[in-house]
């Protein structure tokens, strides 16, 4: 097999990065793939307790590049998912434990036997940034809608393309409709003109984010068919190819009577 | 349709107009890395050469950086008053 590894990254931290590395590589193994997730913030653990799996953690990625124990004894299995692994980041070392070097063999590795192998790489352009995207073949970066998020995706960008990552994608966390209808938010539009780059997806700011992430169980599992978690599954979905429409993240008239009562 | 009558009745511009205005000017220069300085001992080469050639009006001459998809295009605007 020969897998494609996507590395998701952002020039800001606390974008959504590790929320969306969650969601899609959970999307991706619900559409019938086999997929492994790499932490590569090394010092800052996150996804684990994102996937609610920090409870099984025995060793972690700094273990198996220094050769304490083998690839396969480090990848821990999704309690939802068999196809679905994660190897997690050392939490006691910093961005210096690993090379660029050790980083794109371990993507070697992961690559015949998995379909996808997703990076969630640290913000930023240094050291853990040149470590995140050293196996990569693609690149999805997240942004918010802010100035200063924008920015720093078209800092990333810039890299990506000089390190020889052509055409990564876009993906606009936290879309806000209600301020874009009074003027006060940058719509789609205004930020992919700006960036000259392809949009992957757009994700709608969604308090059921922060309660998936309370349980560690990506929204996208979710049964009650939340925005955010209906729009990961389009991303996933693009992500294997498919041609999904951009969904509406207009309320409907249902949605406001809805709110107005305090349903919802 | 209230929206309209609102925007219509406000003299302040769209915070969102603010922000993409500033995020392109901000983006142009982050793009090619060029210092103030550097565009400015451009503009005076730019004045020196056209000069040769044509008479010019150095106090309105304009140099920008403009974006064109994922290029940056340095515009040059030399108003010229006449044959040399």
């Amino acid at each position: 097999m020969d897998g494609k590894v996507i590395v998701i990254t952002s020039g800001k931290g606390g974008v959504g990065k590790t929320t969306t590395t969650a969601n899609i590589g959970t999307g991706l193994a619900k559409l019938g793939n086999k997929v492994a997730l790499i932490d590569a913030d090394i010092g800052l653990r996150n996804l684990d307790v994102v996937l609610g799996l920090e409870n099984r953690i025995v060793y972690d990625i700094v273990n198996v590049v220094e050769e304490q124990c083998r690839l396969e004894q480090a990848l821990i299995k999704d309690k939802r998912y068999n196809s679905l692994c994660l190897l997690p980041a050392a939490q006691t070392r910093d961005k210096t434990a690993i090379a660029p070097e050790q980083m794109e063999e371990l993507c070697n590795c992961l690559k015949e036997d998995f379909d996808y192998v997703i990076v969630d790489s640290p913000a930023g352009i240094e050291q853990g940034f040149q470590n995140a995207i050293a196996g990569a073949d693609d690149a999805i970066i997240v942004t918010t809608p802010e100035v200063s998020a924008i920015r720093d995706a078209d800092r990333i960008i810039g890299m990506l393309e000089a390190e020889g990552i052509k055409e990564p994608e876009v993906i606009i966390n936290r879309m806000r409709m209600d301020m874009v209808e009074k003027g006060d938010m940058m719509d789609i539009d205004d930020m992919i003109e700006i960036l000259a780059i392809k949009l992957l997806g757009v994700v709608p700011d969604d308090e059921q984010i922060v309660v998936s992430t309370n349980r560690g169980e990506p929204i996208i599992l979710s049964s009650d068919k939340a925005k955010a978690g209906q729009a990961f599954e389009n991303i996933a979905r693009r992500v294997i190819g498919d041609k999904v429409p951009l969904m509406s993240l207009e309320d409907s008239f249902v949605d406001r009577f809805k709110r107005i009562i305090g349903l919802g | 349709m209230l929206e309209a009558i609102k925007n219509f009745f406000k003299d302040e511009e769209d915070s969102k107009d603010v922000a993409k205005e500033r995020l392109e000017l901000v983006l142009v220069h982050d793009r090619i890395n060029i210092s103030p300085e550097t565009l400015e001992d451009m503009k005076g080469e730019l004045i020196e050469v056209v000069s040769k050639y044509v008479q010019i009006e150095e106090s309105r001459l304009e140099i920008n950086l403009a974006q064109d998809d994922r290029m940056i295009a340095i515009k040059a605007n030399i108003p010229v008053k006449g044959q040399k």
